[in-house]
């Protein structure tokens, strides 16, 4: 299901919303996660999963066509660790 | 940096003040929004949310675990988990990390 297959789902089950407010509903809640996330927040939603921001320091990698040591710098990246319900939900 | 916990309340006031429906209703339909994308997964399907991130669905097979406590061999059975990759777009959003950076 894509981001325009959920939208069109909703706005199926919602016949009194305009398309584009439907549009901008799903939007607000992806943007308002990656604000949220942005701002070294965690995003908690109870049954479905929690986002979250972890750090990864900095290290040497290496390139691996040539070999070469490269370092990589630390940086901070996205996270989502599954709910409890929809864990279940998934193997049910 | 002291993070906060965002929670529906907040995600569901976003809506609220972005598109003017009613508080209940913008309750309601972050509602909608998670429990189709949990049924889609629930079904072994995936969600690909543009310039946010895909959720999929992985299947792990069967394999001999450990109890760390007793050192006990224990089978880990069969079973799907949720995988959440971001996008390109979030990554850069949260990490200020480029693009083409060895992962």
């Amino acid at each position: 299901m894509t981001k325009s297959e959920l939208i069109a789902y909703l706005a199926e089950q919602n016949p009194h919303l305009y398309q584009r407010d439907v549009e901008r509903i799903v939007t607000t809640i992806f943007d308002e996660i990656a604000a949220a996330l942005a701002r070294g927040d965690r995003v908690e939603l109870r049954g479905f999963g929690a986002f979250s921001v972890k750090h990864r320091e900095s290290r040497t990698g290496r390139n691996p066509r040539t070999g070469e040591a490269v370092q990589v710098a630390a940086k901070r990246v996205p996270y989502f660790k599954t709910g409890k319900q929809l864990r279940e939900m998934i193997n049910s | 940096m002291a993070g906060e916990t965002i929670t529906r309340q907040q995600l569901s006031e976003a809506v609220y003040q972005e598109v003017g429906l009613s508080r209940n209703e913008s309750a309601d339909l972050l509602e909608l929004v998670l429990e189709k994308i949990s049924q889609t997964l629930a079904n072994g399907d995936s969600v690909k949310i543009s310039s946010f991130g895909s959720f999929t669905i992985r299947n792990k097979g069967q394999r001999i675990g450990r109890n760390p406590k007793t050192g006990e061999e224990v089978p880990i059975l069969p079973r799907r988990v949720l995988v959440f990759r971001p996008s390109q777009v979030l990554k850069a959003r949260i990490g200020g990390a480029g693009p083409g950076e060895l992962d």
